[in-house]
């Protein structure tokens, strides 16, 4: 018992720095579910349920054009897509003895930050160590969400502009490490700009919707690349 | 607005859940299958890349500085510096910019 309060403490601890961090980013996300309808509480809730910075963000472009269900769907399972592969990685990490109500909790919260501090701890993963940190993270992010759909209405135009990039940020932040190590990100990376502003200019492909060209460019430039580059076993250790 | 928007989040919240989940309770060992292992290391850097460039122009007042937090935050991460850092470097060259573009 006292040991699952060391690592209730430590998570917490490590939680800090990331809960701040949501805090600044899940704002600029409330900035967009503002922008896509949502009220104060429907920002919350979202972010309460998902804890995922691109999901959210690509969602909400899906509630913002009034898309079909389907489209929402299709939506979500790409852009959390890589929480597949964390949580894939992150199961190793849990003795076979831990419980299934344990698993199902730590999967709330599978996010990069949590799954980055809770992979790298030594030894077998203690639940306890990741809800410590998702008690400071999770409030953070979804208290910032909302706070982002209040105050973005009262904020000049000029902080809107500036804040509403917070979000880009991050995305680069986590896609832009792994491009230094491997080559073949890195081009994927100029690619799949390329693609994605060719794509909202190009006739045809244009006049889908926003959520349905990231879906359709996500799958065909991965595959591409998953046939043409397919990842050796240690980079996928590396990276995942 | 003919959908409902709590329908919407059920629908995102049950499915992120789902992903998150079913591998922690179902999946105990490694995934064999090299494409899909592939496919699904790549997919993270397609998206976020996708849903990031041109829509970092699109959300700022000014094109121009949208294009230029883009380029700093590419070139930040680069450097090595982390989430918090980036997004507020951004967050920074859009805010002087547009002091002198808008």
């Amino acid at each position: 018992m006292n040991r699952h309060k060391t690592s209730l403490q430590q998570g917490f601890r490590d939680g800090i720095p990331i809960g701040l961090g949501y805090f600044a980013v899940s704002f600029s996300l409330g900035v967009a579910a503002r922008n896509a309808g949502l009220n104060a509480f429907q920002g919350f809730l979202a972010s309460l349920l998902n804890n995922a910075s691109a999901g959210e963000y690509a969602g909400f472009t899906v509630i913002a054009a009034d898309a079909p269900y389907l489209e929402m769907v299709l939506m979500t399972l790409i852009a959390n897509a890589r929480y597949l592969l964390m949580s894939c990685a992150l199961s190793q990490k849990f003795s076979p003895k831990t419980s299934i109500l344990h698993r199902m909790l730590v999967g709330y919260d599978v996010t990069d930050e949590i799954f980055g501090i809770t992979i790298a701890r030594p030894g077998m993963l203690d639940p306890y160590y990741a809800y410590g940190a998702i008690l400071i993270a999770a409030p953070c992010w979804a208290g910032g969400t909302a706070l982002g759909v209040i105050a973005g209405n009262l904020l000049p135009v000029r902080i809107v502009s500036a804040l509403s990039v917070a979000l880009f940020g991050m995305f680069l932040a986590v896609i832009i490490p792994p491009a230094k190590k491997d080559r073949v990100v890195a081009v994927l990376i100029l690619l799949s700009f390329g693609a994605s502003y060719l794509s909202g200019i190009l006739p045809g492909i244009s006049g889908l919707s926003g959520g349905t060209r990231t879906i359709l460019l996500t799958v065909v430039l991965s595959a591409m690349a998953a046939i043409l580059f397919p990842v050796r076993e240690e980079k996928e250790q590396h990276d995942a | 607005m003919t959908h409902n928007i709590y329908i919407y989040i059920a629908i995102m919240g049950g499915i992120t859940y789902a992903i998150r989940v079913l591998p922690l309770t179902l999946i105990r060992r490694q995934i064999k299958n090299r494409f899909l292992k592939s496919f699904l290391y790549y997919v993270p850097y397609v998206t976020l890349a996708v849903m990031t460039f041109p829509a970092i122009m699109e959300a700022t007042q000014s094109p121009v500085a949208g294009v230029a937090a883009l380029l700093a935050g590419m070139l930040a991460a680069w450097l090595g510096a982390g989430l918090f850092p980036v997004s507020v470097l951004c967050c920074a060259v859009v805010f002087i910019l547009e002091l002198f573009l808008v």
